[in-house]
Order: C-alpha cells, then structure tokens, then sequence
C-alpha cells in the first residue's frame, strides 16, 4: 500500500514514519491491548469466574441447595468452601451463584444501560424541547422508590425468574446512567468536531455513535460496571424478602441467607466470605479492566 | 452568490422563554464568487453567529440566507443538505477543538470520502488526497496518518482547508481561522485563502483583527452589538470610515510610535471638522434605526445622531 505513494523527501522529513493512508485503528488497538497489563488482570479475573460460573455446574450436583453433607463444616479438602448449618456445600453453591450473578447483572445492566444511553445521547445531543421532555421522564422515574416498585411489580408475576428479575431491574435502573450520559454528550456536542461532522453530512445517529459515543467510551463502560454492581445487589435485595428467584441460588441470596442464620454470630465465616469476595472481585476487577481499556483506546493516555 | 438578506438572529432566554435576545438584526450584505468579504467586529458581536446560521449550524430566526437563489433553511433531509455542503464549508477559529482527539487527524479525510466519495477506488482517492495537500502546501509524509495532538495548530488549520477542498467547494467560511495560528503560520494560510480567491472561491472571513481584514478582503462589514453599523469595499471603508463605531475600532489599532492620548485627541478633532460641535461625543453616540444609507459608491453606514457630551 505504500508503493503507490511517492516517497517523501529525506530531508525535509528526517525521521516521518510512512504514512499508511488505509490505516488499521482496529489492529493497532490490539496491539495496544495486548500489552496492557490492567486490561489484561481484569479480563482474565472476570473471563475465570464467567467460565466457572458457565461451565462449573456440570460438574457439580444438580441441586446446589441439596442436603448432602454434615452440616457446618470448615473448608477442607473435600469441601472446599465448606458447608452451611443446612448441609448444603457452600462452592457447589458459589458456582451455581456466580451464574445466576452474571445473568442479572449482565441482563439488567445492559437493559439499563441501552435506556439509559438512548435517552442520554438524545436528550444530550438534541438539547431544546426533547432534553426538556426526556429528562422530565428521566426525572419522574429517578423519584419513584424503586425497590417499592419492584416489591410490587415481582409480587404480581405469577412465576419468577431470574430473567424477568433482571429485566425489572433494568427497567428501573437507569435514570442516573441518563443523567449523567446527558451531561457528559451535552458537553461534548458543544465541540467544534461536532460541528465539523454536521458539516461533511453526517446523519445525526451516526454522529452519535461515531463521534460523541467513543470519545466517552471508557465513561460508558464504566457507567456498565456499575449498573452490572447494582443490579446483582438490587436482585440480592429483591432475594432477601422473598422475592427473588423461585428455584436456584446467587451469590446475593448466599450472603442473605448467611446473615439470616446468624453466621456472622457463630463465625461460620466461610458461609459469608465467598460470595462477598465474589462479588467484590468480580466489580473490581471490571474496574481494572476499564481503567486499561482506556488507556487502550485514548491515544493520549497511551505514549506519556 | 451567498447571499444574507436582513437576516436576525434572536434567543429566547430567561425563565419559559420569556425574553429575546438579539444576537444578529437585519444583517444584510452578499458573497460573491472569488471575492473576500471579511466580517469584523467585537466578541460577542454576533459575526460568529452569522457564520454559523450560513453554514446551517444555528437556525435563522428572521430574514433568509440564500446560495444562489435557494433558501438554505428550506434544505431539508439529509441528501439535499449534502448538496449545500458540498459547495459550501466552513472551518472554524480553534483547530485542536476541530478535531476528535481520540482519531487520527486525517480521519476527517476519511469521513468525507464515506459520505461524499463512496465510488472512488482508493488508488484515485490518494491522488485526490495528495492534491488537495499540495493546494495547501503539506507534505503527506508529515501530516497523514497522526494524531491531532502530534501536529501544530497550523498544520490542522491547513489540513482542515484541504479538506474543504476535497468537496470542490465555491464558498468556505472561515471563522477566525488565524487567531490561534502563531505569527509565522498566519501569512501561509493568509496566503492559501488569497490563493483559493484568486481560484474563484468565495471567502467569508470572520475576524476581530482589522489587519487581517484589511490584507485580504475585497468588501469589509463592521459589525457592532449585531447590527452592521458600516460596509463597502475595504478600501472605502478603512480608507474613510464614516461610522463613529468603525473609526474608534480603526483608531484602536495599536501603533509603534503613538500613545492612545494622542489617538484620542485625532478622534475628537476628526469629529469636530467633520460635525462643527464639540458637544459631539463617540461613546454616546445613538445609532438611528433603519436601514443603512449609501453615502457613496459601494460604502454603507448605518445612520447616527452623534451623541452629547454628558
């Protein structure tokens, strides 16, 4: 591809790299990508307790809430996290949690987040009348009292999943994500680029997409995790009064059920300790994560 | 012909819309193909607002402009937007803003080759491309395939010409395209725009530096708090300025050898012959609505009652 370009002159250009006029930014971020040490922790972190949580129980009894073991055990060699006052072995159940976690958290969050940056982006961008209109909206949902509102609205489903959970969720969520979307694109469609894509016929979607959306991207994956973190506590919130999930475990039920029967009283730590690290670890390192990303895709952060 | 024809420009501020705010009134002057036209005033005097009401950005409120006959604000749909465009582009005064910071800077290139050049083989696009960087005096090797941050605000400036450029375009608004440049760019792309006249593009060159003004236009319009107070060929109007507004912003030029007192004392010894009072008084001076009046060939003012000494 640079054969067809003249060269340039030596002199005036002593150490210019060849231009490469169709340039590659997808293979050049992963370039950048794979030698990102946060990118590449986080990742693996999360992509370890996504497999374990896929594939994890098809090695384990079907029934992560059977009886199946003395009760109360510390971990040892056979129970790895041990077992609760009821039996039941705390890892089978860690597994079967981590699945049901990312289900909802996933689910949810990218309900929210799909209505959060819909309604974001074109209060944001648009501004006028339809900012005026969408925040209004935004602003109604923001004041409902959500967990009320979900008490209500699972109460009257007849049978209960943790799909129909996250999606209430989601659909509860996302006024912040809106808001703080809205301000940042607001910021952002002030700027001459802006103006110069409007210029060179650009359709304002894709001016969206294109333009504003990649220059926050970090930002919007950001406000992800942290939509993903609410909705796996807003679910372990729903699970505590009763209201979660009809069959099966998450690791928000574990805790709850931790507390309930007083584990934190008779020091039956490991009932309470891994899902909380899971939880923990899981959201933290979808911090790292992001914070690599970033430095993967913002040129500026990259050299210095 | 771009033509601006009593154009206004009016806000609506304060709680539910209550109040108006003129940023423009009546504006009412022409680009015509291979002439500069230079808009000079103040901040805030509303020429950037002018800019962008021609280039579609802000909406206009009152009056029309149109491009050879055609109203612009009655271009609707994307398609026929993308006629206007492709005869006429703007480039704007801060040049790292202009760009995405996190694209390369010849992503701009590449935006108007997927809207505009759809059919052209890459092979023909490079020789397109290499040309509009000839125009503009750029050396491929140093400007393509970087970063906005790796190239000087002089070098963005000139890329954001060529790319104009790229779309043949009859008519370019510059919006104070060399107030970031420093002093040893400002004569290229002062220069690049005489070139691109003398090509028969039409220029309207906003600025608040009479200087500039006065090197490249053919026609001058003054603007002061949205109205034009005077406009007519550069040489009349820098030559012998009729408006108190356009003869204070002349004076203020700042000069080697002569303090503002002295400045000041011309001003008022000017007025004087010209209006035989010595009550008569710039900053007071009431401007008269209505339309200018021709005081001579091709030289407009906005009529004035001159003001009284308090």
């Amino acid at each position: 591809m640079t054969a067809a370009q003249p060269l340039p002159d030596p002199a005036t250009s002593p150490d210019a790299p060849v231009p490469a006029l169709p340039e590659a930014p997808k293979r050049e971020a992963l370039y950048f990508a794979l030698r990102n040490p946060k990118l590449l922790i986080g990742l693996g972190i999360v992509l370890a307790f996504l497999v374990t949580g896929i594939l994890g129980p098809f090695f384990l009894s079907p029934d992560p809430n059977a009886r199946i073991a003395p009760p109360g055990l510390p971990p040892s060699g056979e129970y790895w996290f041990g077992t609760t006052q009821f039996g039941q072995d705390i890892f089978t159940q860690f597994v079967y949690g981590i699945r049901a976690t990312f289900l909802v958290g996933i689910l949810g969050g990218v309900v929210a987040a799909v209505i959060g940056m819909a309604i974001g982006f074109v209060a944001g961008y648009k501004g006028g009348w339809v900012d005026e209109i969408l925040n209004m909206i935004t602003n109604v949902v923001l004041v409902l009292p959500t967990l009320a509102v979900l008490f209500i609205l699972v109460a009257y489903m007849d049978s209960r999943g943790v799909m129909m959970q996250s999606f209430f969720i989601g659909l509860t969520s996302w006024p912040w994500a809106a808001r703080a979307i809205r301000s940042q694109a607001l910021s952002l469609s002030s700027r001459d680029f802006v103006d110069l894509a409007r210029l060179s016929g650009v359709r304002t979607w894709k001016i969206i997409v294109r333009d504003i959306a990649p220059n926050m991207s970090s930002y919007l994956f950001m406000t992800l995790i942290l939509l993903f973190g609410g909705a796996v506590l807003a679910a372990a919130g729903l699970d505590f009064v009763g209201l979660g999930p009809t069959d099966g475990t998450s690791l928000g039920l574990m805790m709850h059920q931790a507390v309930k029967w007083g584990a934190l009283q008779l020091g039956v730590w490991w009932w309470f300790v891994p899902p909380g690290l899971g939880i923990t670890a899981i959201v933290g390192s979808l911090y790292v994560m992001n914070v690599g990303l970033d430095e993967v895709f913002n040129p500026r952060l990259r050299e210095m | 012909m771009l033509k601006f024809d009593r154009v206004s420009k009016v806000y609506r501020v304060g709680s539910f819309g209550g109040d108006e705010l003129t940023a423009v009134r009546d504006a009412d002057f022409e680009v015509r193909p291979g002439e500069v036209v230079s808009l000079i005033g103040e901040s805030g005097s509303g020429k950037s607002t002018l800019g962008k009401m021609a280039l579609r950005i802000a909406s206009v409120s009152r009056g029309a402009i149109t491009c050879d006959g055609t109203d612009i604000s009655t271009l609707r749909g994307n398609r026929r937007l993308k006629e206007y465009y492709r005869r006429v582009q703007g480039v704007f005064q801060d040049p790292f803003s202009s760009y995405n910071p996190i694209f390369k800077a010849d992503r701009v290139f590449a935006v108007i080759r997927s809207e505009y050049h759809r059919g052209v083989s890459d092979a023909e696009w490079r020789e397109k491309v290499r040309s509009a960087l000839d125009v503009v005096r750029l050396d491929p090797a140093q400007v393509l395939g970087k970063y906005p941050h790796q190239l000087s605000g002089g070098q963005l400036q000139r890329l954001l010409i060529a790319r104009a450029l790229l779309l043949d375009i009859d008519y370019l608004v510059a919006d104070e395209v060399i107030s970031m440049l420093d002093a040893s760019t400002r004569i290229d792309v002062l220069n690049l725009l005489a070139d691109l006249k003398a090509r028969g593009m039409g220029i309207l060159f906003i600025t608040h530096d009479l200087a500039l003004g006065n090197y490249i236009s053919d026609q001058t319009v003054i603007l002061h708090k949205g109205s034009i107070v005077e406009r007519g060929g550069t040489e009349k109007v820098f030559g012998d300025p009729l408006h108190p507004y356009t003869r204070k912003l002349l004076a203020s030029v700042p000069q080697f050898h002569k303090k503002w007192e002295e400045v000041e004392a011309e001003l008022r010894a000017r007025e004087l012959a010209d209006t035989g009072s010595r009550d008569y008084h710039l900053s007071t001076a009431q401007e008269v609505p209505g339309d200018l009046v021709e005081a001579s060939e091709d030289h407009f003012v906005q009529p004035f009652v001159p003001g009284v000494r308090a």
